[in-house]
């Protein structure tokens, strides 16, 4: 378990130093390509604008309106049994459909629950641990035209249901269901 | 598929809204989300500009290449159906490791280039054996930072917002070997049918 948050906090900063180093060396012009590298950031916060103001508003809605609340409430025995945090749900829904969508849901979870609860650091670790599906299968088969898709499509659904499942158990493994 | 949940989250939210009594709530939610959202976006930038700026040097610098090499063993074990010195395997692994780093607008188009690549090797309309098992590795996330989750947790002040890197990283790990596992059985499934 301590290994786990060590590598939590020592992995970034390392990685940087690794970079940094072997470019030095290599005697690359390190700032002028970072920041040449930075300028792709700018577009993409933006490009992600409008889809998060679409998704987080629309779930905010649902949220604002008890209905979301309803839905859980109605869920929630069942999921509890399984120890399957009922709040979730909407997120495990989205995930394979839509990467910016379920971006939108993880905003709204961690700005409902706080990103220290126990759903806050479920939702952070399912949204990076499992890929839109729906958005890869579409993008690269339609990209070069195959139709048949044979079982690609239900060992994508089933390698999210995988993921979800592990994300759950190692959250509460590691941080303890509070 | 995006469309119909979309629409339908804010439609079920203002019909229970009208029923509930909660219209005054929905309302303030409305804008306030709104606002919000723009905030994170903006917020975003910092660690993309950052990131981004950090991945660029470290692909000038060879570093993805390097690991390129350290998984090439690994992914022709994973695509026993392309030639070892095929294109598609150079593609294929540019595609993983831009993934692994979360550099999605990096990744996407090496894998279809791999994709056409596979195509070429298959030559029909139909999902080849290989390309079903890359993408049921890109479907099960091969991310091991998750940059932006870390940006929306230090907007919400989280008193340590990477401390899911371990947590998402085994998750990953899991989710992957899973991938595999799926992948191999429905294929030799689909050998015994026919």
């Amino acid at each position: 378990m301590a290994v786990i948050s060590l590598i939590s906090t020592w992995l970034i900063p390392c990685f940087i130093l690794l970079v940094l180093i072997v470019a030095s060396w290599k005697r690359i012009p390190t700032y002028e390509i970072f920041v040449e590298g930075g300028k792709e950031g700018v577009k993409m916060a933006f490009t992600l604008l409008p889809f998060l103001v679409g998704m987080i508003v629309s779930i905010s809605i649902l949220r604002a309106s008890g209905a979301l609340d309803a839905f859980v409430g109605l869920l929630s025995p069942l999921l509890s049994y399984f120890g399957v945090p009922p709040d979730i749900v909407p997120l495990a829904l989205v995930r394979p459909i839509s990467g910016t969508a379920a971006l939108g849901v993880t905003t709204e979870i961690i700005d409902s629950y706080g990103p220290d609860s126990f759903v806050g650091r479920l939702a952070s670790t399912m949204q990076g641990s499992t890929d839109t599906t729906l958005y890869i299968l579409t993008v690269y088969f339609g990209a070069v035209g195959i139709k048949k898709m044979r079982y690609a499509l239900k060992v994508g659904l089933l390698a999210d249901l995988i993921g979800i499942i592990a994300s759950i158990v190692i959250v509460t493994i590691i941080f303890g269901q509070s | 598929m995006v469309n119909i949940i979309w629409a339908l989250m804010a439609i079920i939210g203002v019909i229970y809204a009208m029923i509930n009594g909660t219209m005054d709530q929905v309302n303030k939610a409305l804008f306030k989300s709104a606002d919000e959202a723009v905030t994170i976006s903006i917020g975003l930038i910092s660690i993309l500009v950052f990131w981004l700026g950090i991945m660029k040097v470290a692909e000038k610098a060879g570093i993805l290449h390097m690991l390129a090499r350290i998984f090439r063993p690994v992914v022709l074990k994973l695509f026993p159906d392309i030639p070892k010195d095929h294109p598609a395997i150079g593609y294929i692994l540019s595609n993983f490791t831009a993934n692994m780093f979360g550099l999605g607008n990096a990744a996407t188009p090496m894998g279809i280039k791999a994709m056409e690549q596979m195509k070429q090797l298959s030559g029909t309309d139909t999902a080849s054996r290989s390309m079903i098992t890359f993408l049921a590795l890109n479907t099960s996330s091969l991310t091991i930072i998750p940059t932006t989750v870390i940006a929306i947790r230090m907007h919400y002040n989280s008193a340590s917002p990477t401390e899911i890197v371990g947590t998402t990283i085994v998750a990953t790990v899991i989710s992957t070997l899973g991938a595999i596992v799926l992948d191999r059985f429905f294929h030799y499934r689909s050998l015994r049918r026919e």
